[in-house]
């Protein structure tokens, strides 16, 4: 037999988590119940739009937005998908991982956007908030439940959370890289001009960065997705929780009727926020940001 | 000359400690021994000038020696470490952030190496930045930018992006832009340095067209000494962080300080900008038409030329003659008895080139003065004796004569 650590001399690195956890849940119980409340609210509007609109007004308007985001071919594809989804029976799951697709996302942008500004900015504050955001990446995704589930409880709301903590890195990156590639003679320029340092934000930076802003949106819109399926194992409703059904009924074909519908709506939605970052490119170097997307899957978030 | 801008004892010093880089400078240590010595780069070192109304000054100079970070100190785009900056007689360094926003929006503004355009924003939305900044009214704004994109001839291109426009378009829209903000003073970074030698012509003659009816003090930077010469009232010579010689653009050909502003000098061709005033010495003789034979003979002697100019009590060329007849005559002769042949006159400002053509064969020529005064006289050889003057110089001199239009249209 192998030797082992004595158990005396075991660090209790899962008491002291236990600890911190249960000091938190103890003390801090109001503040994270207050944080939960407006996510609640707004996934609760979302949703009921969602679900009040007829399934054929959802599938226009998508097979509209696919057509000016990315052609009519794309068009025709999101009609399709959307159609499909419709008729195997999995609207209304659909329209549940769409309403917390887009409030995780919403939150991740009202978040993500100001802490990447800030970051863009700032040398220090992104030499702090760097290391965590890679932490944040190498996390796997069904660790983050844990801790949610303790602080905020089970059930959709503290799935949001979750999403929001974990699809959130992209954005703050993609900001910061934007913000840090403004070209310095544009920037000299506004000084030169007399532009105050928010005058330069609004009118400079942000718009040259938001090119690179919409990559981590659509970035972070793909990791949303992913973790709106893990989020079921804590309870969260939509197309996750068809496929664990599924899995735990040993029903492969609720379960791959299910993984089909997010697959689908992972491809509209990807292609559609594709057409933001073309949207929001000057004509004169969309295949500098075609190929930044590229990048960005195939060796992960720009370094910077 | 009332002074528009005016630097005085203007350092900037790159680095972490410029105190002790500072304090060598002033002593005059050279910035490269001071750069040895303590680590700083001393960009701008002791620089003053003065530029006037209206006045096109340019600060020429090789890659590095400064010329960026000085204009840059002139609107305090960079802190200068140490010397004063005026405009309008005031003082722009102890100037708060709020004035000095003031000063960038409304009297003094600049364009650009490589024209730093905003490509989000139509060429109109562009040119209209500086008065968006300033908070002007939206329809104002919009009418004054069209304005200025028609001072540059660019009106059709108003609501395409930059990005659809050439370098030298681009660069029209960079000069709207600082036009539109109607600035005293336009500071202008290498502008045309990054375009192809045709375009770059093209808008050097736009800015000087332009020049003469808006009339701003414009500070213009180059390493180009054609384009400085072409479009200068006054050009200085920086090198190293200093000026070495500051000068009309004729001071600087004809009387360079040292061999770093003659090498420039030497990039002309001389013929082309000289003119016939500069022809020095001119030893032609002028002899009064009342001259007595004998001072007449001295004075060709002298002068060790076999004819000479006789001028009229008014001091107009009448003609004229030849040492030979002077000799042959009889002493009492006086000279308006003499044989007198036609001469030809140019002005002082005539090209040289000219100038050398009028001298055919062994006639000389009379410079005259706008009275029509003659103020001197050359011939064929002194022309020569001046261009070969140049030729030694640089020994590819002649072929230089075709000048920097033909290499130009050649690329
Ligand atoms: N930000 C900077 N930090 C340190 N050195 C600089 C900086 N900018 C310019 N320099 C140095 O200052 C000198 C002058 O540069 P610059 O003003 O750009 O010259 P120019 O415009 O004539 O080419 C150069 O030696 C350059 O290396
Ligand atoms: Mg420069």
């Amino acid at each position: 037999m192998m030797e082992r650590v004595p158990r005396e001399y075991l660090l209790r690195v899962d008491r002291l988590i236990q600890g911190a956890v249960d000091f938190l849940v103890n003390e801090w119980r109001p503040a994270f119940q207050a944080m939960r409340y407006p996510i609640g609210r707004m996934l609760d509007g979302v949703s009921g739009v969602l679900e009040a609109m007829p399934f054929w007004v959802v599938v226009v308007l998508f097979a509209l937005a696919g057509w000016r985001m990315a052609g009519w071919r794309h068009g025709l594809f999101c009609a399709v998908s959307f159609a499909l989804i419709a008729f195997m029976g999995l609207w209304d799951e659909a329209m549940t991982s769409l309403a917390i697709l887009v409030t995780a996302v919403s939150f991740c942008i009202v978040i993500g956007v100001p802490l990447g500004i800030v970051a863009g900015r700032s040398d220090r504050f992104w030499s702090l908030l760097q290391p965590l955001l890679d932490v944040m990446q190498t996390t796997p995704s069904f660790v983050y439940l844990v801790p949610v589930v303790m602080l905020f409880g089970i059930g959709t709301v503290p799935g949001v959370i979750a999403t929001i903590i974990f699809a959130m890195p992209p954005i703050i990156r993609l900001t910061n890289h934007g913000l840090r590639q403004v070209p310095a003679d544009t920037l000299e320029a506004g000084e030169a001009f007399g532009a105050t340092e928010w005058q330069s934000l609004v009118n400079i930076r942000l718009p040259l960065a938001l090119p690179s802003i919409m990559v981590g949106l659509n970035q972070t819109l793909l990791m949303a997705l992913v973790m709106s399926v893990v989020i079921a194992m804590i309870g969260a409703e939509g197309l996750g929780l068809t496929v664990l059904r599924g899995i735990g009924a040993l029903d492969v074909g609720l379960a791959g009727i299910g993984g089909l519908a997010i697959v689908l709506l992972a491809i509209s939605l990807d292609r559609i926020t594709q057409g933001f970052v073309r949207l929001t490119t000057p004509s004169g170097q969309r295949s500098r940001f075609k190929s930044m997307i590229t990048r960005f899957r195939t060796e992960g978030a720009p370094a910077q | 000359m009332t002074a528009k801008l005016k630097a005085d004892g203007v350092f900037k010093v790159y680095g972490t400690q410029p105190e002790e880089a500072l304090r060598l400078a002033r002593q005059g240590v050279h910035p490269k021994d001071v750069l040895s010595r303590t680590g700083q780069v001393v960009a701008v070192c002791d620089v003053s000038f003065e530029v006037g109304e209206a006045e096109i000054f340019t600060i020429m100079g090789l890659s590095g020696s400064g010329k960026s970070t000085l204009v840059r100190c002139l609107n305090r785009l960079m802190e200068p470490s140490a010397g004063s900056i005026q405009i309008d007689g005031e003082q722009l360094l102890q100037k708060g952030p709020a004035e000095l926003r003031q000063v960038r929006r409304t009297k003094i503004a600049m364009v650009f190496q490589n024209f730093a355009l905003l490509p989000h924003k139509t060429v109109v939305a562009n040119v209209e930045f500086g008065l968006q900044l300033r908070g002007e009214p939206r329809q104002q704004r919009r009418e004054t930018a069209l304005r200025a994109l028609e001072q540059v001839g660019l009106s059709d291109w108003a609501n395409r992006y930059p990005d659809n426009l050439s370098g030298g378009m681009k660069q029209r829209v960079g000069l709207a832009r600082a036009l539109a903000n109607d600035p005293d003073i336009l500071l202008m970074d290498e502008p045309f340095s990054a375009l192809d030698p045709l375009i770059r012509a093209d808008l050097q003659e736009a800015l000087l067209k332009l020049q003469r009816e808006i009339k701003k003090t414009i500070v213009f930077i180059t390493h180009d000494f054609h384009e400085a010469v072409k479009l200068s009232d006054r050009i200085a010579v920086m090198r190293d962080g200093r000026f070495v010689q500051v000068g009309t653009p004729h001071d600087i050909v004809l009387r360079p300080v040292d061999d770093y502003v003659e090498n420039f000098a030497r990039e002309l061709d001389r013929s082309k900008l000289l003119c016939a005033g500069d022809v020095s010495p001119m030893r032609v003789p002028l002899i009064r038409a009342d001259a007595v034979r004998a001072d007449a003979l001295r004075q060709l002697l002298m002068a060790n030329k076999p004819h000479a100019v006789v001028v009229g009590p008014d001091g107009k060329p009448l003609g004229f003659m030849r040492g030979q007849e002077l000799e042959q005559a009889r002493d009492a002769t006086a000279m308006s008895d003499l044989p007198r042949r036609a001469v030809a006159s140019a002005f002082a400002s005539s090209a040289l080139i000219d100038l050398y053509r009028a001298c055919e064969g062994q006639a000389p020529v009379a410079i005259v003065n706008d009275a029509g005064q003659a103020v001197g006289a050359v011939d064929a050889g002194d022309v020569l004796l001046h261009l070969s003057d140049h030729a030694r110089r640089s020994p590819d001199g002649p072929s230089m004569q075709h000048g920097p239009e033909m290499l130009e249209a050649a690329q």
